[in-house]
């Protein structure tokens, strides 16, 4: 097994750096020359080209890159182009908020999920299936913008229950956080349920239709011990691994929804950098959801194995 | 003395309903509810995306600076935006681009993907392994920051969108095809294939294809949603189809600033257009996947 | 004779009262809003200590009648007339508690994969003591008494069993740990259903070996549902045959297979190959016709349209039961005449083979094949030599592990072998990959699969699949090739009308004979069949036997032929190869390798096998299990479980070479084979 994790592990470490390499080429494509970026359209052509140098930008491409990698390496994210500070402690900044809004999503959403499709699964094919279903494949696929939009209408402007706004300003007590990040949440929390309720279900109905189901039932044990102690660790084990692919959909939505109630966390960060054309930014941002969503994954799949007695023991007799 | 003398009526029970089987298929869709509904929402949008010109009440780009923000009325069923334009053109005539973009986009997204789809999963070997690499590599990336990342550097324009989106789309609907493709491999008419000397590409095109297409249809109608949901987000951050031209995610980017206010018709409708075409989509997907699973 | 009421009383039936009473039940299944008859009007009686066998084919409704019976119908079935009584009490009415009262005590099954009847996530051990949890004991208590019925299962270790999960244990120690599961709880009916099918011979007969002992100690009737005629004669008293939903005819086991009274039961009997049956000489007889469509309203005798003595009446109005003897009984009219049932097919057939060149055909030199696996590497054949000679079939028998399939494939290019290894046809050396060879070569060596459902491409006509290597192999076009399709279409007994049609519309004996035609087109000289009849019903495959032997005849082809089934191997090779774990253990002519002197593997083999001609003398039982091919023994790989190794240490030490003891014929033991004769007893008859 420790073979499999350090293979695993190897195999992570190449799909970050080619990660690395894609997420800089990439940025190198966008228009914009960054010492003009910097001073300004006003400033002399001659100033822009001495900054350009110092900048580093009239390299090679190739050392370009090997600069920035082993910059990033040693902690250093480069230098904003838009505030002319270091990247580092506002990637750090937004990442804690970000995190902050996708855990209390994630809490709610993977317990409800799983709870979703294990019912819809012991009703197949009754209305409450099919009522679980569509309504979590729709809730999945509705942008996150538009539910958002639906969900300040009716709980900020209509009813005036909770507030607008995402951030509950400097030193506000966690209570008070919490009041402010429920309304973000909850478009996060309708498109994450649709595809956990999926795979759960999925996962529940493939247990109830085999052979074992059938010999524990067959055993004379009640449906009820037949679920909880044979079907239930067969049915969710897929789902883990599904829970950690969702953290990808789930930084794409805060893009949207970030920007939707004006919240500093590192989607709405990437968003400003790109539009501001601020390349350091916009790459160290790109990078970190990179490298979270693969560290996520890879806990998943370790997981995954781990919990599988056929991948952790292996062979036959 | 064959054993087939006797009793072939099995056989011809059998063929009937094989051969009626393809329309049945189509009846039993027709009947569901949840496809019923969800195509006639998706008609409605068709049909105002093709003949917005001769449903909208007023034009959706004319400007009336002293009707702004006018709540929904008699007059404008969903009221004015903030430059004095119906917003019930608006809705109607930004059923278009995203009509447009998105499906064209999923076309694009599944052919590359089933193609690359099928190598992968055929060939196998290194090229299996080194393109599952980058795809996952691409994958790491929120589809929707690959997308704009793309679109501020080549300029938001529709062509530039389609490639796009079904870029960013082709990876997801390669893996489909590919475990797809996977399954079917281990049938032994591949092998029998083999044994006749049929050369590589042929099995993939002539003796895989035909046996994923179904896969590949609901991919496409799956993708389809997603697509929408994309581009409308992408219209959203503003990296869609500019001003002045009516868009949905557009139209709710503009307006949101001024929701505290109080102006809710300005954002509540183009997201509720969102909102009923992606639902209706689903609604038919479901459809579809229920049908083919029977 | 009487026309009694539908069931036969069984003799133990006065005493305690029969421990299932089964009356005049129906089970439908309700499908596309139609409900269908799976069941119609069955009834028999299990006495109590008393082993009842089923036996029917595909579409019977055998394994229905076990779900009836455990109230475990899916949800589109029920049991729609009749009545059910176990130990007395009716299932159907029953509900929560007393529905699983009756399957912790009363009734318990027994299925046919025992590594998915297992749940994959929980320990052996827990999984078996869970029943005795059940019955109220306390968990370490559970736990010990787990252990002693594993033990009593014969799983050696059962210690170690217990702490297992079911994917570390082997097919025949599952179904036991299964079996000790089914009996822990001391059940009064013990339903089986087809549970050896999916395990080698070996294994199988040891396994029947511990049910038939373990029903005596428990003292449990059991309900034994096969397809196999011959299982079932050895393991029941009685027997009832299904056919299309109904019970044809029920009896003594000796009876209904000595002197079989219904047309489907004497059809069905004559399908089987017996001992002295050849392709040529004493043909095996097939069952004109098909199974009737499910949800069919026959107005008469289910079986009237595939029953050669049938007459009007039979068609008008269905059959009662008629009582032969006062255990006997026969549902049709015409049970006095059926012994004299008229075959469908000639009993003897001329079969002109070609004259055999000396110089073999095809052979296969050196042949080793290693696979790499997480265990390690595993050597699934080493240093095979084999030759195949001019229009023979060579019966190719192994269980799983021996390689057999690999070898097929390496022949034909399907996975190439390790270095050293050639392959030739005629002259020639074939390239080791498929991609690599001429056309001609291809032309040469054709293949028929197991599945037809995989080995055909579901999307393609009939028409297509047929023709493909037609145009591609054999370049005919135009009237040449709809000429040599029609022929092909006409020597595997199939209509022109079945060439629109795709598989997904046949039944599994004409997707065969497509996949037959199909391997014939090109005019191949050598056909690997590779376990072609394995997936089929004993009528259907009695069938195709016979079409293969016709085929082999006309186009003077040369058979590589499969199969773990060595009655299907005995009636049609000329010549028989046996493999155990990659390695070549015997080679030589039929009659000679299966009456002996022969390997102590092929006896150990021989004996394995169930015949329905009564009790089968002196089995050979073998110990232990197949080895893992990842760590096979060293010396004679057979020896760990070889019941006649030698004293002398020779075995375990030394391989022994494959060695000619006979003109055609070698054997690799170390024992001669005149010592072999006379422990084998002289033309030992199996």
């Amino acid at each position: 097994m420790a073979t499999y994790f350090l293979k695993r592990l190897a195999l992570a470490l190449v799909t970050l750096w080619l990660l690395s390499m894609i997420v800089f080429f990439a940025g190198q494509v966008l228009p914009g020359d960054p010492g003009r970026s910097i001073l300004g359209p006003l400033a002399a052509p001659s100033a822009v080209a001495v900054l350009d140098h110092q900048l580093g930008v009239d390299k090679p491409l190739l050392s370009q890159y090997g600069s920035w990698i082993s910059g990033l390496l040693h902690g250093n994210m480069g230098t904003s182009y838009q505030f002319r500070l270091p990247v580092e402690p506002f990637i750090q900044a937004a990442l804690v908020n970000s995190v902050k809004l996708a855990a209390l999503a994630f809490v709610i959403v993977v317990p409800l999920g799983i709870l979703g499709g294990i019912i819809a699964a012991l009703n197949v094919g009754r209305a409450t299936d099919r009522i679980i279903s569509v309504a979590g494949l729709s809730a999945a696929t509705v942008p996150e913008f538009v539910s958002g939009i639906v969900v300040i209408i009716v709980f900020a402007v209509a009813l005036k229950v909770l507030p607008v706004s995402a951030s509950a300003g400097a030193g506000a007590s966690a209570g008070s956080q919490l009041d402010h990040l429920i309304l973000p949440a909850i478009p996060l929390i309708l498109v994450l349920f649709g595809y956990i309720a999926r795979m759960a279900r999925a996962g529940m109905i493939e247990a109830l239709d085999s052979d074992y189901a059938r010999t524990a039932t067959l055993k004379g044990l009640k449906r009820s011990v037949v679920i909880r102690r044979h079907l239930l660790r067969n049915a969710l084990l897929p789902t883990i691994t599904v829970i950690a692919t969702q953290t990808g959909y789930l930084i794409g939505g805060l893009v949207v929804v970030e920007t939707l109630f004006n919240y500093q966390g590192i989607g709405n960060l990437i968003y400003k950098a790109a539009q501001g054309k601020d390349f350091p930014m916009l790459e160290a941002g790109v990078l970190t959801i990179g490298v979270v969503y693969m560290v996520a994954t890879l806990i998943a799949d370790m997981l995954y194995t781990v919990l599988n007695p056929r991948l952790r023991l292996g062979g036959n007799a | 003395m064959t054993d087939i003398a006797a009793a072939p009526a099995a056989e011809v029970v059998v063929a009937h309903a094989g051969r009626s089987g393809e329309l049945t298929s189509w009846r039993l869709l027709l009947r569901r509810p949840t496809f019923f509904v969800g195509a006639l929402i998706l008609l409605f949008w068709v049909v105002c995306a093709l003949f917005s010109g001769a449903i909208e009440p007023h034009d959706p780009l004319a400007q009336q600076l002293l009707a702004t923000n006018q709540a929904p009325s008699g007059a404008h069923w969903f009221g004015t935006d903030q430059l004095g334009r119906d917003m019930l053109s608006r809705v109607i005539a930004g059923s278009r681009t995203i009509l447009l973009i998105a499906p064209l986009a999923t076309l694009l997204g599944t052919v590359a993907g089933t193609a690359i789809g099928l190598l992968m999963g055929y060939l196998g070997g290194v090229v299996d392994i080194l393109v599952s690499r980058i795809v996952e590599a691409v994958l790491a990336l929120p589809l929707v920051i690959v997308a704009f990342l793309f679109v501020v550097a080549l300029g938001p324009s529709p062509p530039v969108i389609i490639v796009v989106v079904g870029f960013v789309f082709t990876p997801l609907i390669a893996r489909t095809v590919r475990s797809a493709v996977l399954v079917e491999s281990q049938l032994d008419y591949l092998s029998s294939a083999r044994l006749l000397g049929e050369r590589a590409l042929r099995i993939m095109f002539v003796e895989i294809l035909p046996n994923v297409l179904p896969t590949i249809l609901v991919e496409f109608t799956v993708r389809l949603g997603y697509a929408i949901f994309t581009v409308a987000t992408l219209s959203f951050l503003g990296f869609g189809v500019q001003p002045p031209t009516p868009d949905w995610g557009a139209e709710i980017a503009t307006n949101y600033g001024v929701l505290p206010a109080g102006y809710w018709w300005m954002t509540l409708f183009p997201a509720l257009a969102i909102a009923s075409l992606v639902i209706a989509i689903n609604l038919v997907t479901d459809s579809i996947e229920q049908v083919l699973a029977s | 004779m009487t026309t009694a009421d539908a069931t036969t009383e069984p003799p133990s039936a006065g005493r305690a009262g029969p421990t299932v009473a089964v009356d005049h039940m129906n089970v439908s299944y309700r499908v596309r809003g139609r409900d269908r008859l799976a069941l119609k009007d069955v009834s028999f009686r299990i006495g109590s200590r008393e082993s009842y066998g089923l036996v029917g084919e595909s579409g019977s409704g055998k394994s229905t009648v076990a779900l009836a019976l455990t109230r475990y119908l899916p949800r589109n079935g029920r049991v729609s007339g009749g009545s059910i009584a176990i130990n007395g009490k009716d299932p159907l009415a029953m509900r929560g508690a007393a529905l699983r009262e009756l399957r912790a005590r009363t009734v318990s099954m027994v299925y046919q994969e025992p590594g998915r009847a297992l749940n994959p996530s929980i320990r052996v051990g827990r999984q078996v003591a869970e029943v005795y949890e059940l019955a109220g004991a306390p968990r370490a208590e559970a736990l010990e008494r787990a252990r002693a019925m594993l033990a009593k299962v014969q799983i050696a270790d059962p210690g170690g069993v217990m702490g297992r999960y079911p994917h570390q244990l082997s097919g025949g120690m599952a179904q036991r740990a299964v079996i000790a599961m089914a009996l822990a709880a001391e059940p009064s009916l013990l339903i089986l259903d087809e549970p050896t099918t999916a395990l080698d011979a070996t294994v199988e007969a040891e396994v029947l070996d511990l049910v038939s002992a373990l029903r005596e100690e428990f003292s449990t009737s059991v309900l034994f549902i096969s397809h196999n005629l011959a299982v079932i004669a050895k393991m029941c008293d009685r027997v009832g045959v299904l056919y299309a939903g109904e019970l044809v005819e029920e009896g003594p086991a000796a009876d209904v297979f000595g002197s079989p009274r219904h047309p489907y039961t004497i059809g069905l009997l004559r399908c089987i190959p017996r001992r002295d049956q050849r392709k040529d000489h004493g043909r095996l007889d097939s069952i004109p016709g098909f199974l009737p469509p499910p949800g069919h309203t026959l107005p008469g005798c289910v079986f009237a349209p595939r029953c050669s003595i049938a007459e009007d009446r039979c068609r008008e109005a269905p059959p009662p039961a008629f009582e032969i003897d006062p255990a006997h009984t026969s549902r049709c009219y015409r049970y006095d005449v059926a012994p004299d049932l008229p075959r469908s097919t000639p009993v003897n057939v001329s079969l002109p083979r070609p004259a055999g060149a000396p110089e073999p055909l095809a052979r296969l030199a050196n042949v080793s094949k290693t696979f790499t696996s997480r265990a390690g590497p595993v050597q699934a054949l080493r240093l095979v030599d084999l030759d195949l000679h001019r229009g023979e079939t060579l019966g190719l028998v192994g269980e799983s592990g021996s390689g057999k399939t690999t070898l097929a494939r390496v022949l034909l290019g399907l996975i190439p072998p390790d270095d050293g290894a050639t392959v030739a046809l005629g002259e020639q050396a074939l390239p080791a990959d498929v991609r690599r060879r001429t056309r001609d070569q291809l032309k040469s060596l054709q293949i028929v699969f197991q599945n037809p459902d995989s080995a055909l491409n579901r999307r393609h006509t009939v028409r297509r699949l047929i023709s493909r290597p037609l145009t591609k192999l054999a370049r005919l076009s135009g009237e040449r090739l709809r000429e040599r399709v029609a022929d092909l279409i006409r020597s595997v007994r199939m209509e022109q009308r079945h060439l629109a049609l795709r598989p997904s519309q046949l039944s599994g004996g004409l997707k065969q004979r497509t996949a037959i035609a199909r391997a014939f087109g090109a005019g191949p000289a050598v056909v690997v069949c590779d376990e072609p009849t394995s997936a089929l019903d004993v009528s259907v495959q009695a069938a195709i036997l016979n079409v293969l032997a016709d085929l082999q005849s006309k186009e003077q082809a040369t058979y590589l032929f499969i199969s773990h089934d060595l009655g299907v191997v005995r009636y049609l090779s000329d010549r028989i190869a046996v493999l155990y774990l990659g390695r070549l253990m015997e080679v030589g002519p039929a009659e000679r390798v299966f009456s002996g002197p022969h390997h102590p593997y092929t006896e150990a083999l021989l004996s394995a096998v169930p015949s329905l001609n009564g009790t089968d003398s002196g089995r050979i039982k073998l110990s232990g299990e197949i080895p893992s091919a990842a760590d096979p023994p060293g010396g004679c790989v057979f020896h760990t479980r070889c019941p006649r190794r030698l004293p002398t240490g020779e075995c375990e030490s030394a391989e022994p070479p494959l060695a000619e003891v006979e003109p055609g014929h070698l054997m690799r033991c170390h024992i001669p084979i005149e010592r072999l004769q006379v422990l084998q007893g002289n033309g030992r008859q199996t």
